[in-house]
C-alpha cells in the first residue's frame, strides 16, 4: 500500500481524552443485587426491577453466540462495573447545572449542549458514561407534544408509554447481550412523537464512554404514533484505552400507521491501536417495528470505530404495505473486525425494503456483511432489493458477504446483487497520471463507492462522516 | 508536422528500465521536438507499452539507468502526477474503470488539479459543464458521459474516446498514445484519430504506440521508430510503416543484428 493511502486510512483517533470527573460507581461483578443497587440507585418502580430480574435469570441459562465472524477472549462478566454515573446526579433544573467539566467535554466533541450554540437546530440527548447528563430543546418539543427526554425520566414521568413499549420490540431474553442490557441497563433516550406530528428538529443523542472498566449498556426507545415522523441521529466517542470495554446497547423503534421514523448513526467508539490492543467491543441490538400499515423505518450507520462491531439493525415489517431501509457504510482498518448487517422481516402485505451495505476494509482487518430477509407466507406482493458492495484497500484484509434468503411467498421478489473492488495502484496511477495525487483519488474513490448511503444522512452527518473517513470532499456536491 | 524552429520537448539517451527485476528497456533513445507526430512500432514485447508507462511514472516499473529530459528538466525525478502537471499525458491502452465515479466529476478534478498546478483558473462545476461539452463535440461523444461511472461498462471504443476527452481537456505538450487504435472499429477510428489530429499543433508532440499502420493513414507520423528487445532498432519516414505492413517486423531486426556485426 502507498504511503499516502496508509497515512489516510491512519489518520489518529480525535476523541481518546479521558474526563477527570468524580463518578458514582458500583462495585464490579453481577448478580441480583447488582441489578437490585442499580434499580434502587435509579428509584425505580417495582415492575422494572422485575423486568430487569426476569432478563438476567434468562441470561444466565444462555450462551455467548458463536456465529459472528470474529474473534476475541472470552469477556469476564464479573470484571465489569455496571453502574457508573458522573456525580452529581441529582436532577438539572437548566443547563447552567451541568458540570462544566462534562460541558467542556462535550464541547471538545463538537456537540452543542448548548441551546444557543451555533450549532441549534438539533436537539439533544447526551449520555455520559451510560446516564443522561442532558437534554436540550425540552421545553421546545414540549409545545408540539413531543417527549424527549432520558429513558431513567421517562420511567418517571411517562410510566404508562414506557412499560406498554418497552422490550415491545426487543424482548428481554432476544438474544445473549440484549438479555444482559435488560438487566442492566442504566439510562438512555426516550422519545415519543405524538400522532400527526412532525418532528420540527431532528432529535439525536450522543453517547460518551469515560470510565475504563465500565460496561456501557444504554437503552433507547422511540415511538412515532399514528401520522407521526422523526429524523433521529446518534453518535459515539470513547476515551483511549488498553483494554476493550463492552458496550452492549438496545435500541427499539416503534411505528404506527403511516409513521416515519429515520435513525442516523455515526459511531466513532475508539478502535484500539493499530496493533489491535483496547478498543470497545460493539455488541448492540437495534430493530425497528413497522407495526402499522403505511409506516416506514429507515437506518443509516456509518461504522468507523470500535475494535469489534457486532450488530444488526432490523426491521419488522408487519403493518401492510410497510417499508424497511437500511443503508451502511462500515469501514474497518487495523485488527479491526466488524461483522454487521441488517434483518428485514417481511410479515405485511406489499411490504418492501431495501439494503444497500457498502464495506471497506484495510489494514488486516475483517469486514463481514450479514443480513437476512425473511419473507413470510402471509406477506403476499414483498419485495426486497440488497446491494453488498465490498472494497479491499490493501493486501491484509478481508471481506465477507453472508446473505439469508427465505421465502415463503411465492408472489414475492427479492434480488441481491454483490461486488468486490479494490483500491489498486492501476487506479492510483490512472489518477496521478491525469495530475491527481493518491490522496484525493483515494478520497474521490471512497466518496464514489458509498454515496448511495451518504446521501441519505442529514446534511451535517454526512458532513461529519465523511470527515471521519479521513476524506476531502471535492467536485460537485449536489 | 516537422518545424525548423521547433524546440526539443522530450530527450531520452540510454533509457534501461526493469519490472520485477527482469529488463525491458534495454538503451532506448528517442529525441521529440514541438510539431512533430512520431510512431513507435514493434512485435509484441518489444518494449513499447513499457516505455510509454515509464514516462509516465508508473510505480511498477524501475529506471535503471540513463535519463529522461522533458523541456531540458529531469523527468525521472518527478512524481507521475507531476509529470502529469507538467504536460506529459499517457493515453491508456487499457483505460481504468473506477466505479462509483461520475465521469464529470473526476474529468473536473484532473483538469482543475493541472490548472491549478500550472497557475491557471479552476472552474466551478457549471462552468466546466459547458466547457467539457464543447470539448466532447470534438468527439462526437453523447453527453450522458458524463453522469456515467469512469470507464465502467464503456465500450472498448468509448473507453478510448474518453481518453482523447481528456488530452483535450488537459491539453499535455507531450501526447502519448498508447495503442489507441486497439479495439475501435473503423468509425470509431476516424472519430478519434480526427480529434488528435485537431489537438495537434506545433507548440505540442504527439508520441503514437502502435501494432498497426491502420492508423497511421488517419494520423501521419513525421517519423516511424521500431523497437525490438527495449530499443529502437530502426527509424525512418511514414513509408517505414507500409513497408512493415508489407513484410512484417523480422527483416528490421535481421537488418539490426546485421549492422552491428559491420561495426563491431
Amino acid at each position: 500500500m502507498s504511503t499516502a493511502l496508509q497515512n489516510l486510512v491512519n489518520q489518529p483517533y480525535q476523541h481518546g481524552f479521558v474526563t477527570d470527573i468524580e463518578s458514582d460507581v458500583a462495585p464490579k461483578g453481577l448478580s441480583e443485587d447488582t441489578i437490585r443497587l442499580i434499580s434502587a440507585k435509579k428509584n425505580e418502580p417495582e415492575w422494572l426491577l422485575e423486568l430487569r430480574l426476569t432478563a438476567y435469570r434468562h441470561w444466565l441459562t444462555m450462551k455467548e453466540p458463536q456465529w459472528p465472524n470474529v474473534k476475541y477472549p472470552k469477556i469476564d462478566f464479573q470484571a465489569i462495573t455496571y453502574y457508573s454515573a458522573p456525580k452529581p446526579k441529582n436532577k438539572l433544573a437548566s443547563m447552567d447545572e451541568v458540570d462544566p467539566e462534562l460541558l467542556r467535554t462535550f464541547e471538545k466533541l463538537g456537540v452543542p449542549m448548548n441551546e444557543r450554540a451555533k450549532l441549534a437546530g438539533v436537539a439533544v440527548d447526551v449520555i455520559f458514561d451510560s446516564v443522561s447528563v442532558a437534554t436540550t430543546y425540552k421545553a421546545k418539543l414540549a409545545e408540539v407534544g413531543i417527549i424527549f427526554c432520558s429513558i431513567s425520566e421517562a420511567v418517571h414521568e411517562h410510566p404508562e408509554l414506557v412499560r406498554k413499549y418497552l422490550g415491545s420490540v426487543v424482548p428481554a431474553g432476544d438474544n445473549y447481550y440484549a438479555a444482559l442490557n435488560s438487566a442492566v441497563f442504566t439510562d438512555g433516550s426516550f422519545c415519543f412523537i405524538p400522532k400527526g406530528v412532525k418532528c420540527p428538529m431532528d432529535l439525536s443523542t450522543y453517547f460518551r464512554i469515560n470510565t475504563e472498566s465500565s460496561g456501557q449498556f444504554e437503552r433507547t426507545l422511540i415511538v412515532a404514533e399514528e401520522g407521526a415522523s422523526v429524523s433521529y441521529l446518534e453518535g459515539c466517542t470513547a476515551p483511549k484505552f488498553d483494554t476493550n470495554q463492552l458496550h452492549a446497547a438496545v435500541v427499539e423503534l416503534v411505528a404506527l400507521d403511516n409513521a416515519d421514523i429515520k435513525y442516523s448513526t455515526v459511531q466513532n467508539w475508539y478502535a484500539g491501536d493499530e496493533n489491535g490492543l483496547g478498543g470497545i467491543y460493539n455488541f448492540v441490538t437495534k430493530r425497528g417495528l413497522c407495526k402499522g400499515v403505511n409506516s416506514r423505518i429507515s437506518w443509516t450507520q456509518v461504522e468507523t470505530g470500535s475494535a469489534i462491531t457486532w450488530k444488526y439493525p432490523s426491521c419488522i415489517l408487519r403493518g401492510d404495505n410497510s417499508v424497511g431501509e437500511f443503508y451502511s457504510v462500515a469501514l474497518t482498518n487495523h485488527h479491526q473486525q466488524a461483522d454487521t448487517g441488517t434483518k428485514m422481516v417481511h410479515l405485511g402485505k406489499n411490504t418492501r425494503s431495501t439494503i444497500v451495505s457498502k464495506g471497506i476494509s484495510a489494514g488486516h482487518s475483517n469486514n463481514s456483511y450479514r443480513g437476512l430477509v425473511r419473507i413470510a407466507p402471509t406477506a403476499a406482493g414483498a419485495r426486497n432489493y440488497s446491494q453488498c458492495d465490498s472494497m479491499l484497500i490493501g493486501e491484509r484484509c478481508g471481506a465477507n458477504t453472508f446473505p439469508y434468503i427465505q421465502v415463503s411467498n411465492p408472489s414475492a421478489k427479492v434480488e441481491h446483487e454483490a461486488s468486490t473492488s479494490k483500491i489498486g495502484e492501476d487506479q492510483l496511477f490512472y489518477f496521478a497520471q491525469r495530475g491527481v495525487g493518491a490522496e484525493e483519488a483515494v478520497s474521490m474513490i471512497i466518496n464514489g463507492f458509498c454515496k448511495d448511503v451518504f446521501q441519505q444522512l442529514p446534511m451535517e452527518f454526512a458532513v461529519e462522516a465523511t470527515k471521519l473517513l479521513g476524506l476531502k470532499l471535492e467536485g460537485s456536491v449536489g | 508536422m516537422i518545424y525548423q524552429d521547433s524546440k526539443t520537448l522530450l530527450a531520452v539517451r540510454d533509457l534501461h528500465a526493469t519490472v520485477n527485476g527482469i529488463e525491458i528497456l534495454k538503451g532506448m533513445d528517442l529525441t521529440v521536438k514541438s510539431g512533430e507526430v512520431h510512431a513507435i512500432m514493434g512485435p509484441n514485447g518489444s518494449g513499447k507499452s513499457t516505455f510509454a508507462k515509464v514516462l509516465a511514472g508508473h510505480p511498477a516499473y524501475e529506471v535503471s539507468g540513463g535519463e529522461v529530459r522533458f523541456e531540458g528538466n529531469n523527468l525521472l525525478e518527478l512524481k507521475p502526477e507531476a509529470r502529469a502537471r507538467a504536460g506529459v499525458f499517457l493515453g491508456f491502452q487499457y483505460p481504468i474503470e473506477i466505479p462509483g465515479v461520475a465521469n464529470s466529476q473526476f474529468l473536473r478534478l484532473a483538469y482543475n488539479t493541472v490548472q491549478a498546478g500550472r497557475g491557471k483558473d479552476e472552474l466551478d462545476p457549471l462552468e466546466f459543464d459547458d466547457f467539457v461539452r464543447e470539448k466532447m463535440k470534438l468527439l462526437e461523444m453523447n453527453p450522458d458521459f458524463l453522469d456515467r461511472s469512469v470507464n465502467e461498462g464503456f465500450s472498448g471504443g468509448e473507453k478510448k474516446r474518453n481518453e482523447i476527452l481528456q488530452m483535450a481537456l488537459l491539453e499535455p505538450k507531450l501526447a502519448i498514445l498508447d495503442e489507441t487504435d486497439s479495439g475501435l472499429d473503423i468509425d470509431a477510428l476516424r472519430i478519434v484519430a480526427g480529434g488528435v489530429n485537431q489537438l495537434a499543433n506545433k507548440d505540442n508532440a504527439i508520441v503514437l504506440v502502435t501494432h498497426y499502420q491502420r492508423l497511421l493513414n488517419y494520423i501521419v507520423p513525421d517519423y516511424v521508430h521500431v523497437m525490438e528487445s527495449g530499443r529502437i532498432v530502426k527509424t525512418g519516414g511514414k513509408e517505414l510503416a507500409l513497408e512493415l505492413e508489407a513484410r512484417g517486423y523480422d527483416w528490421v531486426g535481421a537488418e539490426a543484428k546485421a549492422n552491428a556485426r559491420v561495426s563491431t
